[in-house]
């Protein structure tokens, strides 16, 4: 596969076209009904728990929140692969694959109420937190790469980063290192067309961003970030040459934002209504609820009956992380060193001596 | 004159000098189409071209080591770090190059540029969105910082920092970005780099601020007043070269000083005024010098942001324990 599609031939690799048909029988990945059928529940479970975040955030209810409408199927595809001796390394975009790895949806929310908490994943082995820095975190991932290969370790690590991210000097640093190294990292890219409001046009001129592999050495392809086959099957790929000891590998997902950048942002200043439309019609789960429809998998039908399901299931782990109570003023010194020094604990005496001052002037 | 908030301020005054200085450059991350994730740049693509104020790929290195190039070449680049937190891949560009050209090749290559960066806390922002390490670049020698608190003062400091030959760190309180108003001259007029501005005369106790802190310590003097003390008010203006003289002059009059920062407070800013006030005016002081300051901690997210966060009471506390020390 990496070299019928090496990006210097460049060709997106597809297998579903927009309506859900088969377009590339040879690639179609062997996944069982059943099993197809919960993934892209998962999927539509995360759409639903994006969008219903947007809401909270118009509410009041939550601070700044990234949306993923629309990205939905590469987090999906991950999800479907990763385990758990793998290591995700996440940049923010990434909720389904977050909720794949063990984060629970009420971890989530409290990290975008303004809880530290939200990112100390009980249930989840090998999740890093979100991380805000573009691209720092894809040195990371080649750092946790190269710890399983010394260690003799069959992991893989799944690295995030935005096509905004490719600019960034540790983008090229991370490749690079994880390259000379050869760690079983898969580098993917979320080309969602736009830093913030930055085309990648602007960021790039390379014919693709997946090209950039080439030049370090890598396996590298580009994928219909919209087509939950081929990036089903490209994943598949790239963590079997991984395992093989073929890492690293960098895959371009194109895809689209179809929602804002962050809930700050407003995608009216720059793109138009018929740019979200082209991109509306490549939409990830629509194509792959066509294809599951076709096969008498699934149905609209059974689809408005689950939603309400989801919303609520949704709503009962926000209410959760609403209930989470105090944020507890000794977490905000506590966690900062294994040994905290003594000026830090002084500090925070200090802290209380001041507390204990402004009730009484406060009464006065 | 015009209303204007300080994102209408430092707009203006960047479009003042597109207008008349054909060198000056404004790019950044989303400065274009979008004016700025925070509209401070809106318009000016429009009026100056895609060759004068632009969107660069996402890399703050590569911001700033171009703006290196440009400025050594002539031309003078004013540059926006999109948030506090994101200038350090910047750091190495700034510390290694951007402060030492001159230095380095003896004055045949200088530097003038600005790096623009907004700042601070009180947002309700995500991780590295609200921090304010002013200290860290105050401590690189061949830097200049500075952090306005008024949009007039905005306007005037921004028009000097671009004029001037140097490299400046120009703050911009994020916060109070749209929260003060007041009349600004449409017409062109400079602040002085490294001047204090002297906000309210006192007896008891000298305040300084600068930044968002301004207004805090404002709200903070009135607490003192009727409490029966009485502060003399300085908003610092210029964090590098700081104004010793209007400090000292103050703290031979009042005696006793505290000085307010939104930092960690280990080797922060109120540290260094500590200090010149001890090598300066130590035979006058009746206290010592105090400080309010951000705990050594990372800042925390909204839940958790109030406890670090720099507020009246917590200044007005500091003033009362000076004086009655």
């Amino acid at each position: 596969m990496f070299n019928l599609y090496n990006p210097l031939n460049r060709e997106m690799f597809q297998i579903i076209d927009n309506n859900g048909k088969v377009i590339n029988e040879k690639w179609m990945p062997k996944i069982e009904n059943q099993r197809l059928l919960k993934i892209y529940k998962k999927m539509l479970f995360s759409r639903v728990a994006d969008l219903q975040t947007v809401n909270y955030q118009r509410q009041g209810r939550i601070f700044t929140y990234p949306p993923n409408y629309g990205q939905e199927a590469i987090s999906g595809a991950v999800g479907a692969h990763i385990r758990d001796e793998d290591w995700l390394v996440p940049a923010f975009r990434e909720l389904g694959a977050m909720l794949a790895k063990g984060a629970s949806l009420k971890e989530i929310f409290l990290y975008y109420m303004g809880y530290e908490e939200g990112s100390n994943f009980k249930e989840a082995n090998n999740l890093l937190p979100v991380s805000v820095p573009i691209a720092s975190q894809l040195l990371h991932a080649a750092g946790l790469g190269y710890a399983a290969k010394y260690r003799g370790e069959e992991r893989v690590v799944y690295a995030f980063v935005g096509d905004g991210g490719t600019s960034e000097g540790d983008f090229h640093e991370a490749l690079n290192f994880a390259a000379v190294w050869g760690v079983p990292v898969i580098f993917i890219i979320q080309n969602n067309q736009y830093g913030i409001s930055t085309p990648v046009a602007m960021q790039t001129i390379s014919d693709s961003l997946a090209i950039k592999a080439v030049a370090y050495g890598v396996k590298g392809i580009q994928v219909d970030g919209n087509d939950f086959f081929a990036l089903y099957r490209a994943i598949e790929e790239s963590a079997e040459a991984c395992k093989r000891g073929e890492g690293p590998i960098l895959i371009e997902a194109v895809t689209y934002r179809r929602g804002a950048h962050t809930t700050s942002d407003d995608p009216t200043k720059y793109r138009t209504a018929e740019e979200e439309e082209f991109w509306a019609e490549r939409d990830p789960l629509k194509r792959l609820m066509l294809y599951l429809q076709e096969r008498g998998e699934w149905s609209p039908e059974e689809e408005e009956k689950i939603l309400p399901q989801y919303r609520e299931e949704v709503d009962r782990q926000f209410i959760e992380a609403e209930n989470f109570g105090e944020y507890p003023k000794e977490d905000i010194f506590k966690y900062l060193y294994a040994d905290i020094p003594d000026d830090l604990v002084a500090q925070q005496r200090e802290y209380d001596r001041f507390l204990q001052w402004k009730e009484t002037k406060i009464k006065k | 004159m015009k209303i204007m908030n300080m994102v209408n301020a430092i707009n203006n005054a960047l479009d003042i000098k597109l207008a008349e200085d054909k060198n000056v450059i404004v790019y950044g991350e989303d400065v274009g189409v979008e004016g700025g994730v925070f509209r401070v740049t809106e318009g000016l693509q429009l009026k100056y071209g895609k060759e004068r104020v632009f969107d660069s790929p996402l890399a703050e290195s590569g911001i700033v080591g171009t703006a290196v190039g440009m400025a050594v070449a002539g031309l003078r680049p004013v540059v926006e770090m999109q948030f506090c937190g994101f200038i350090y891949p910047a750091f190495n560009q700034i510390v290694s190059h951007a402060t030492r050209m001159r230095n380095r090749s003896r004055g045949k290559y200088g530097t003038p540029m600005v790096i623009r960066l907004p700042y601070g806390g009180g947002i309700n922002a995500l991780e590295h969105h609200s921090e304010s390490m002013e200290a860290i670049f105050g401590h690189i020698p061949g830097l200049k910082v500075v952090a306005p608190s008024t949009p007039h003062d905005a306007k005037g400091m921004l028009i000097s920092a671009i004029e001037s030959d140097d490299t400046i760190l120009y703050m911009e309180p994020k916060r109070i970005y749209r929260a003060i108003k007041q009349e600004v001259s449409q017409e062109k007029f400079t602040i002085p780099l490294g001047k204090a501005n002297l906000l309210s005369q006192g007896s008891d106790v000298t305040l300084i601020a600068y930044g968002a802190m301004v207004r805090e310590a404002q709200k903070a003097v009135v607490m003192a007043k009727e409490a029966g003390i009485s502060v003399e008010l300085i908003d610092l203006r210029s964090i590098y070269p700081i104004d010793k003289e209007t400090i000292i002059k103050s703290v031979k009059k009042t005696g006793r000083v505290v000085t307010v920062s939104e930092g960690p407070r280990s080797f922060g800013l109120p540290s260094e005024i500590g200090q010149i006030v001890l090598e300066e005016a130590f035979l006058h002081l009746e206290a010592p010098p105090a400080r309010v300051a951000g705990f050594d901690v990372i800042v925390p997210l909204p839940k958790g942001e109030h406890h670090f966060m720099q507020n009246p009471y917590k200044i007005f506390y500091q003033i009362e324990r000076t004086v009655k020390y």
